[in-house]
């Protein structure tokens, strides 16, 4: 029996085309807009201004406070202009053009591509360079690293959990990743068992990457501490709190963190991020995105300079399709469709993907037959039709006591709804709201 | 881009179903109790199930249309199923009259008065044969002997069944053993060879039907499995304590409406709970209620007033009974 989480879960169709090709390097654009804010928490501050002469891999913008993330350059050239550009979020925000010239590193950075294995840094050390680098989540979530690796007192971490799930539909940048850089992301684990100082880390794949399980579990055996578990093909498996209860069966407190059971969970693209960063003192300018869709007709995982447009992907890829109905950032269940083709990459884009005409196009919306499929779906407990009427409502208080915080907006129960009810999409009101009121009380 | 492009909040992708789909199949699901019945009652079973159906589709479209001033949505199919229970759970010889009654009283008050489907409290098929019962009883109660294409309809030879036989004589002082000489074997009614009403007398068909149900992911097992559960454990001590006096489990199962009520109507979605603790509470009420009704009652059958009565504790039971949250019990590593 392979392992999986507790309750609910759906299964959408896979659709993972990408998965056996090989991540390419994208030519560089024209320019760059790079946001100042692609992580959770504070935005950094730029620290160039227009005209200034930028190396791929220098430092544009400062953290801002401990939740924030420094920003590099990801290429080289000429800062045009800081101006407010739409990105993935949908809204125009400030972001640091840049005009490309040339491909020009900042000599401090380890090109070659020899593995180097050996760590020398104290744990400390590995977390300043970490937060130097400006590595944030790149599962999507984008929640600064450092923060991550540093344990408030009285809190013990026994066990570092890794996330190779990918358990979105359709992306493969990670199962990418976990093939092609398997040894680069097998050192970023160790690193990232030293800065917490445990000797237990867990690998959590989806069954559907057969390849990565096989290539990961011959390589450990060199990696002490390291094991490889094969998952259930079940949505939401990535799920920070599924991941949890289903590796070591531990369930994170409403309202908590995962190390509040002992464990912290980084992304496998995080812990090659953190490679890179700590072996060959390279910050986080680059990605592995998948572009991919039904439609498109060379579905490719491409190595992409932050602040790329969307539009040089899609053309990487074998250009926009004719019958192209939605572009989404990240995966179809958790992703944001996205608006122009000229936002840019961020640190938090897996994949772009693009849906035809009529995939795009959402059910017709019945009345709530009361069938439960997804209160049976809801991998958190909750009762979405509930929450969906509550929230209808205005009833703030009893939404709040029904769980909607809880909701980590996985989308199961909206797609599982016979009526086609845009469950997420009110709860997500109800959510809004209640926080509002959560944060007005704590003041 | 010069192309209008949809910009819409996640999730992008859906599950292919929808309430028709899951009406559909209930129909599918009850189609073999159907064919068992025309089977063993011939027109009868044709006759009321088509009246039932157009007439319940009919009222549907026509309350929608011009009471409520609606789209008509009969094409969901739930009027459909309606219908078929609806006849299901009359005799194979009701007259057409009655039929359409029952239609009307099962969409116009059962169904449409709450406000269509989602938002009715009791299964409309019940409301509707409850009624019949009460304002009907000859004709609700007079079963055809099943004789196949020779029963005949409105000129069907009719007898009790086998829980009226059994009810009858117990009343009358009647050993068990005796009474069972008189009621058909346990694999005949099995098969669904004994009188009662139209859809109810086939668990072998009913029970095809339920694993249909499952495996199309319909419904889960916990609603009839408690109720069946129930019904065999409560049964089956009544028996265990004086088997002269007291049906065996096995012949509560079989007779009656214990696996037309306790897969298709108990199940119905809009009229059960919505966890699985709900669902038991829910099942283990209707089955213990079934065989006070048929045991201590007046009535030889209660599964109808069962479901019905636990229909009606259903909004109690879904704001108590919650599922488990994650992360409730606080478990540290
Ligand atoms: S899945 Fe949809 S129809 Fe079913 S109970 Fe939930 S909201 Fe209602
Ligand atoms: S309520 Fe939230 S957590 Fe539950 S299924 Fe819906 S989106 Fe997922």
């Amino acid at each position: 029996m392979l392992k999986t989480f507790a309750k609910g879960g759906v299964h959408p169709a896979e659709c993972k085309y990408s998965e056996d090709s090989r991540i390419e390097i994208l030519p560089l654009p024209k320019t760059v807009s790079i946001p100042i804010a692609q992580h959770i928490g504070a935005p950094a501050k730029a620290i160039v201004a227009k005209g200034d002469k930028v190396k791929v891999g220098d430092k544009i913008a400062e953290s801002s406070g401990f939740v924030s993330a420094n920003i590099h350059s990801s290429v080289s050239g000429t800062v045009a202009k800081i101006d407010d550009i739409l990105d993935s979020t949908g809204y125009k925000r400030p972001c640091i053009v840049i005009d490309v010239e040339g491909d020009e590193w900042n000599e401090t950075i380890d090109r070659s591509p020899e593995l180097r294995r050996e760590i020398n840094l104290t744990d400390k050390e590995i977390i300043a360079k970490i937060n130097l680098a400006g590595i944030v989540g790149l599962g999507g979530a984008t929640f600064p690293s450092h923060v991550k690796l540093s344990i408030p007192d009285g809190k013990k971490i026994n066990v570092l959990i890794i996330n190779g799930v990918e358990c979105e539909p359709y992306l493969t940048s990670d199962h990418r990743l976990m093939v092609e850089k398997a040894e680069e992301m097998l050192v970023g684990i160790q690193i990232l068992m030293k800065a917490l100082s445990v000797n237990r880390a867990l690998i959590g794949i989806e069954n559907n990457k057969p390849d990565a399980i096989a290539h990961l579990t011959n390589l450990v055996k060199n990696y002490p501490g390291i094991e490889v578990h094969a998952l259930k093909v079940q949505y939401p498996q990535g799920g920070e709190k599924q991941l949890i209860k289903a590796l070591i069966n531990r369930e994170v407190p409403s309202g908590g963190l995962p190390l509040d059971v002992g464990a912290v969970v980084h992304n496998v693209g995080t812990a090659f991020a953190v490679y890179e960063a700590t072996q060959k003192n390279k910050p986080l300018f680059e990605r592995v995105v998948t572009v991919t869709g039904q439609l498109v007709s060379k579905p490719s995982n491409l190595l992409v300079r932050i602040g790329t447009p969307v539009s040089n992907l899609i053309e990487a890829a074998g250009g926009l399709p004719e019958d192209t109905g939605k572009i989404i950032n990240g995966g179809p269940m958790m992703g944001k469709a996205v608006n122009s083709l000229e936002v840019p990459v961020t640190k938090g884009t897996s994949g772009i993907l693009i849906m035809s005409e009529s995939e795009s196009k959402r059910k017709k919306e019945a009345t709530c037959i009361r069938c439960a499929k997804c209160v049976s779906a809801c991998p958190q407990g909750l009762e979405p039709y509930l929450l969906k009427k509550q929230a209808q409502l205005e009833k703030n208080d009893t939404l709040e006591q029904s769980g909607v915080m809880d909701c980590i907006e996985c989308g199961s129960c909206s797609f599982t709804c016979p009526a086609g009810l845009p469950l997420l999409d009110y709860i997500r009101l109800g959510k809004s709201r209640v926080s509002k009121i959560i944060r007005s009380r704590k003041q | 881009m010069n192309k209008r492009i949809t910009i819409s909040p996640s999730p992008h992708v859906y599950e292919d179903t929808s309430v028709k789909r899951l009406m559909f199949d209930v129909v599918i699901a009850l189609l073999p109790a159907l064919a068992i019945s025309i089977y063993f009652f011939g027109m009868g079973a044709i006759i009321v199930t088509l009246v039932a159906v157009v007439s319940c589709l009919a009222f549907e479209w026509l309350i929608q249309k011009y009471i409520l001033k609606q789209e008509p949505a009969i094409t969901d199919g739930s009027a459909i199923v309606t219908g078929i229970l609806l006849a299901f759970n009359v005799p194979s010889n009701l007259p057409i009259g009655i039929i359409i009654i029952g239609s009307l009283v099962a969409i116009g008050i059962g169904k449409m008065s709450f406000g269509g489907l989602g938002n009715n409290p009791f299964n409309p098929a019940l409301v509707g044969r409850v009624f019949l019962l009460i304002s009907f009883p000859v004709q609700m109660t007079s079963w055809p002997i099943p004789g196949g294409f020779k029963t005949g309809y409105a000129d069907a030879v009719t007898g009790a069944t086998p829980l009226g036989i059994v009810k009858e004589g117990l009343g009358k002082g009647d050993q068990i053993s005796d009474l069972m000489n008189q009621v058909p074997s346990h694999m005949e009614m099995f098969y669904g060879h004994m009188g009662g009403s139209m859809g109810e007398i086939a668990a072998a068909a009913l029970i095809l039907g339920f694993a249909y149900l499952l495996i199309r992911k319909v419904i889960t097992w916990h609603i009839p499995v408690s109720i069946i559960l129930t019904i065999t454990i409560f049964t089956g001590i009544l028996w265990y304590i004086n088997p002269e006096t007291n049906a065996d489990p096995l012949f509560h199962l079989l007779t009656g409406g214990v696996m037309l009520g306790a897969i298709f109507m108990a199940t119905d979605y809009v009229t059960s709970p919505m966890t699985p603790k709900g669902m038991w509470i829910f099942g283990i009420g209707i089955g213990i209620i079934t065989v006070l009704i048929r045991v201590f009652g007046a009535y030889p059958e209660g599964v109808s007033f069962a479901i019905l009565i636990m229909n009606s504790f259903v909004p109690l039971i879904n704001t108590y009974v919650k599922p488990k949250r994650f992360g409730e019990v606080v478990n540290h590593g």
